[in-house]
């Protein structure tokens, strides 16, 4: 049999490009379900374990999908914005304890996630580097941002505008970055979050300027009472809070009224939350409350609909390949027929024909799967990262 | 070394019939078989050779009755016994020239590879003139090249008989010489005997004895 595969060798070798062409065919044919397999399956895992882990989301009335997706994963889809008054009506119930998010502001690609202290308790995110966030104007970024960024402790991050024609909108705000956080291999390695009230400020719900008492250049005044003045757009805004100008930031307005985008909220046991269900069922309300658990199952059920159609496609597939491929061999085998005659010539027997095809199509078939397994193995080394650009960001 | 007596063969297909009274061939005796377009020289070959079974009489090759082996054993003393050279040489083009020669050692159990072989290989080779071109492809090679590495082929397992179908028919005057000088010297070096279908009446005087299949009235 070594002598079969000896001559096997030298035959597939000399054929290169018929050879890489089988080889090429048997091993995508081989990769593509498995590889999709796989990926699915860690989709399934990133997604699941996430949404398990979060018991009840609270948000605006809408795609309960686009809710989930950027409260867990800081999804790109911005979901209708709520107010903060769904925060404090959520506390008032003593059912739950609410955790306020607002995840709409990037920073260099990576989303700016507003949030209290009490998320990072609740993800059990620990800082490796730096401190915890303290003060307004302060950032605490995920290990994936520091690597990729360079950034650590004493560094600045500079908020990205949402629209470059957005001139008088949000400007774009200098953090410090005074910690980085230890990885947790979740989208909390991808985000940088500030506190909510940093979040507003972005967004120039809070700011900070010259104080318009004491400034002297009328320019600047556009009308002086006794108990308000009205400055023009000249006025100086701070792009930065500092020690020195952080006393002049202030936010105008009731803070109940400020947005977020979503809230999380964590029953106090299984009773209060059914109950705190129970309350957002009305039709009349303007609010949903959601399990994510529920809707990353019926998103799962639906990517999985869509692989069984997938799986019926790559099973024909692979049946025209396999015929292909026989066809091939089959041809192959008419075009040395002379080939086959000369050898019966010299003395060599039908079986000796069939072990050297069956050396052939073992090469071929080894080749195609040592090559099909690096590629498998290479997928399961970056699903985690492929998961997340293809199903998640 | 041949003994064929009474040999009947026919295709009924297309009437074709082969019938050999007797023909002797003694051992290191130099054959050339001539004869007609279609007349049966390539079929009478193959029925010494034990690739087709007569419809009748008998077919000996030194002490053993051809036609009398199963299908197997008629393989086996083929490989053993016999050397075959082809008017289109049949050589792989994706083996080189020593794995070329080597080929009938690799698909068969009955003869046995090993360094003595290759070393014997390389001699027969070097014999040849063909020494220097071991490790090229059966298709970077000459014609007349070709036909020697055929030849280091059919002579490497040491048989008794050599059955030559055209082997010159495909080369040039000069080489066809060169050729017919290897393959005589070969064969009195090795002790075999000769049994070869030509056309070329130029080369009959070489042989010790000419067979026209004219005698066996076909």
């Amino acid at each position: 049999m070594l002598d079969s595969f000896y001559i096997a060798w030298k035959y597939v070798s000399y054929n290169k490009i018929k050879t890489a062409t089988l080889v090429a065919c048997i091993t995508l044919i081989t990769f593509l379900p498995f590889s999709l397999e796989l990926l699915l399956n860690e989709s399934e895992r990133q997604l699941m374990s996430r949404a398990v882990h979060t018991p009840l989301i609270v948000g605006a009335k809408g795609s309960s999908l686009d809710l989930v997706m950027n409260t867990l994963y800081f999804g790109e889809d911005l979901p209708e914005l709520i107010t903060m008054a769904a925060s404090d009506r959520i506390a008032d119930t003593d059912l739950a304890l609410p955790i306020p998010m607002y995840v709409r502001f990037k920073a260099r690609g990576n989303p700016i996630v507003g949030i209290t202290l009490d998320y990072f308790d609740f993800r059990g995110l620990k800082i490796a580097q730096g401190r915890q966030l303290a003060v307004l104007g302060e950032c605490v970024v995920g290990e994936k941002v520091a690597e990729s960024l360079a950034l650590k402790p004493g560094d600045s991050l500079v908020s990205s505008p949402e629209s470059l024609f957005d001139l008088a909108g949000i400007y774009p705000l200098k953090m410090k970055v005074v910690g980085v956080l230890e990885k947790s291999h979740t989208s909390d390695d991808l985000a940088v979050f500030v506190d909510l009230k940093t979040a507003w400020v972005i967004q120039g719900l809070g700011h900070g300027h010259q104080d318009v008492t004491k400034i002297e250049d009328t320019t600047l005044i556009l009308k002086r009472t006794e108990s308000n003045v009205s400055a023009t757009a000249k006025l100086f805004h701070y792009t930065e809070i500092t020690e020195k100008n952080m006393a002049s930031f202030h936010f105008h307005g009731n803070l109940s009224a400020y947005p977020i985008s979503a809230l999380i909220a964590l029953p106090y046991d299984t009773k209060s939350g059914t109950i705190l269900r129970g309350r957002y069922l009305s039709k009349e309300e303007t609010q949903q409350i959601v399990k994510p658990e529920e809707v990353i199952a019926g998103l799962l059920q639906n990517i999985f609909r869509i692989k069984n159609v997938l799986d019926a496609v790559i099973a024909v597939v692979a049946l025209a390949t396999v015929l292909a491929v026989i066809l091939v061999f089959a041809l192959s085998l008419r075009l040395r027929q002379r080939e086959i005659q000369t050898i019966f010539k010299i003395g060599c027997s039908r079986m000796t024909i069939v072990k050297l095809m069956a050396a052939e199509i073992m090469i071929i078939v080894l080749a195609s799967a040592v090559l099909c397994s690096v590629m498998i193995f290479a997928v399961q080394n970056i699903s985690h990262e492929l998961v997340r650009m293809l199903f998640i960001r | 070394m041949i003994n064929v007596n009474a040999l009947e063969f026919y295709y009924q297909k297309s009437g074709f019939h082969l019938n050999v009274p007797e023909l002797i061939v003694e051992k290191r005796e130099k054959v050339a078989v001539i004869g007609s377009s279609g007349s049966g020289k390539t079929t009478l070959l193959n029925l010494i050779a034990g690739i087709f079974t007569p419809n009748a009489g008998m077919i000996r090759v030194g002490d053993v009755s051809i036609n009398d082996l199963n299908d197997s054993r008629r393989r086996d003393y083929r490989i053993t016994h016999m050397g075959f050279v082809f008017q289109d040489f049949e050589l792989l083009d994706y083996l080189n020239v020593l794995d070329n020669i080597l080929h009938p050692y690799r698909i068969t159990g009955a003869l046995k590879l090993d360094k003595s072989v290759k070393k014997r290989a390389v001699l027969l080779a070097e014999e040849m003139g063909i020494g220097d071109k071991l490790k090229r492809k059966a298709n970077d090679l000459s014609q007349g090249e070709k036909q020697r590495a055929a030849i280091c082929r059919a002579l490497l397992p040491q048989p008794e008989l050599i059955l030559a179908d055209e082997a010159t028919g495909n080369l040039d005057p000069d080489n066809k010489n060169r050729i017919m000088d290897l393959l005589f010297r070969s064969i009195e070096d090795h002790g075999a005997t000769l049994l070869a279908v030509t056309h070329d009446h130029e080369l009959l005087k070489r042989f010790d004895r000419v067979i026209d299949f004219k005698d066996f009235g076909c």
